[in-house]
């Protein structure tokens, strides 16, 4: 006879472990919403010393915060764009052919996320700079798509891997050209994985930082405007709610992108 | 249209060639190509006088990597990467072991979510949040009046080393964020190593007459590590690489990522931080050459 058998249960520790765990991750986010609701201007006390829905308000005013959000929405968007072409493109080609060098591909697009930001951060900006490019709205673009590309690529090369050739086939030997087979049955199988990694990208490129502070000017993005507050708090009831909004805004492309890989299967992307 | 279909499809070695040719262009030249420019900045060196960046070739930008400054600043970041990944590893590990042998599948979607979704909410937003709870008037510190732990944290904070003025302007600080923050790298890949262990092979360790503790030293933990290399990977790194947190919730002593930030930016010396950077490019090129060796990339 067996010894008892194991691991039918999991024990009372190591339940406790795991719901320590998830707390620890999830807590911190509770205490920034809390804290957009404090009355308390210059300090971080606890217990809240009041609560207010003021600084919503306040903080809808400031043109500073409106310019910064302004940016980095056109940011993303154009390095979602870029990263959308090429890592269509690229997932295409990898996905037709098994040429030499398919692995390479994967490992270039791999890179820019793989090393560290600032790695990144000081490469593109000894490179701008001793090319004499000024540092601009583009140059924090281009920085973005370089690590947003990979993305796009994942997500659309696992779709192209599901998908069936014979599909493809059926529609060229009932007289389709290649345009007519790529606009009608391509496109709507990789809609939603186009989307998801176009989801996934944006919320990359809106978050960024460390990249971010050393290919942009003068010009302030969102994240850039919260770490000079990390730094120095000037604005410490109107960060925490930027800090709110910005986890909301965040979240909902996140959310959906999920949801859309969960219903077509497809978790590939989702490595950061 | 129809012929230069035709054409095309006659030729798909061409159509491969073009559709490749528009994303490596683009990442040969700007990304490989930026490297380059850094890799060759680090062999030239700043004249002290003029603050200017003179472009011949020399080592001497390397030589000053060894000064005991500077040395201070490679052993500082990574001995806290090497603290967080540890921890992480034994933080990750019961919540990891539950998702992968205990939940029902759907308990385990919607834990995957909860793991996953920190990190996808904005990292500086994340890092805020400690500045909220660590500060001295904060939240940490309420709890730790109400259990009467007060002297208990004044003795940490006066460690030689690791203490500070407040939690929010400490090491200490600093790794209770790092360790918050990359926690979900290394909970994934642990999951995922784990979720492979088949079932049989622990029925097979008790049926042989194990004991359950014995099956989880000798069956699952060697199975699981890894998943553990392959987290550390990620935690490692990027904790290396990191300037946001030392900046925010640290002390006046610098961090390789700070160091990189200051160096390029106040004195324009840019091939002092360019070969600063090469210290993290090379500790992860061992790094991952030794994790290869461990067997973590089939865990990834």
């Amino acid at each position: 006879m067996r010894s008892k058998s194991y691991g039918d249960k999991a024990s009372l520790g190591l339940k406790l472990g795991a719901i320590g765990t998830l707390l620890f991750l999830h807590v911190p986010l509770w205490v920034i919403f809390l804290y957009s609701f404090t009355t308390d201007e210059s300090t971080y006390s606890f217990p809240l010393p009041g609560l207010t829905t003021k600084w919503f308000g306040v903080a809808l005013q400031r043109t500073d915060l409106w310019d910064a959000l302004k940016l980095s929405l056109q940011v993303a968007s154009l390095a979602t764009v870029a990263a959308l072409i090429l890592g269509t493109l690229a997932a295409a080609a990898v996905y037709r052919s098994n040429f030499f060098g398919r692995d390479a591909v994967s490992f270039l697009l791999v890179l820019p996320i793989a090393l560290p930001g600032i790695v990144t951060g000081i490469a593109l900006r000894s490179a701008i700079g001793s090319l004499e490019i000024p540092f601009s709205f583009w140059t924090i673009i281009i920085g973005h798509a370089t690590f947003c590309v990979v993305v796009v690529y994942n997500n659309v090369l696992a779709r192209f891997r599901r998908m069936q050739s014979s599909q493809i086939e059926a529609s060229m030997d009932l007289g389709a050209n290649s345009f007519q087979t790529f606009r009608y049955i391509v496109l709507p199988n990789i809609a939603t994985a186009l989307l998801a990694g176009g989801m996934l990208a944006f919320a990359l490129s809106f978050d960024e930082v460390i990249v971010t502070t050393f290919t942009a000017g003068q010009q302030s993005t969102l994240p850039i405007w919260i770490f000079s507050q990390l730094v120095r708090p000037r604005d410490r009831p109107v960060t925490n709610v930027v800090a709110t909004i910005v986890i909301l805004i965040t979240f909902l492309p996140i959310f959906f992108a999920q949801k859309i890989s969960a219903e077509s299967s497809d978790t590939e992307g989702e490595t950061k | 249209m129809n012929r230069l279909s035709t054409y095309f499809y006659k030729r798909p070695a061409l159509v491969t060639l073009l559709l490749l040719s528009i994303p490596m262009l683009y990442m040969l030249v700007v990304y490989l190509g930026s490297l380059f420019a850094l890799l060759l900045n680090s062999f030239y060196y700043l004249e002290e006088f003029t603050g200017l960046v003179v472009k011949e070739f020399t080592l001497s930008t390397y030589a000053q990597l060894f000064k005991p400054t500077n040395l201070g600043i490679f052993g500082r970041t990574a001995g806290m990467a090497m603290a967080v990944t540890i921890m992480d590893a034994l933080i990750a590990f019961p919540l990891a072991y539950y998702i992968a042998k205990f939940a029902s599948p759907r308990l385990r979607t919607y834990l995957y979510i909860a793991v996953t979704l920190p990190l996808w909410s904005s990292y500086l937003v994340r890092v805020y949040a400690w500045k909220l709870i660590l500060s001295k008037e904060g939240i940490l510190s309420w709890f730790v009046h109400l259990f009467h732990l007060d002297s208990a944290l004044d003795i940490l904070l006066a460690l030689p080393g690791v203490g500070g003025s407040s939690l929010s302007l400490s090491p200490i600080g600093m790794f209770i964020a790092f360790c918050y923050i990359w926690l979900p790298y290394m909970i994934v890949p642990i999951q995922t190593a784990l979720e492979r262990v088949p079932k049989s092979l622990l029925e097979a360790s008790s049926d042989l007459g194990a004991k359950p503790s014995q099956t989880f030293r000798n069956v699952i933990l060697p199975l699981a590590f890894p998943g553990v290399i392959a987290g550390s990977i990620f935690t490692f790194s990027l904790t290396l690489g990191d300037f946001i947190v030392p900046q925010s919730l640290g002390n006046s002593r610098f961090f390789i990522g700070q160091a990189v930030y200051s160096h390029q930016g106040t004195s324009g010396n840019i091939p002092l931080a360019a070969a600063f950077t090469m210290g993290p490019v090379v500790i992860m090129v061992v790094y991952l050459l030794i994790a290869r060796k461990l067997g973590a990339f089939d865990a990834l």
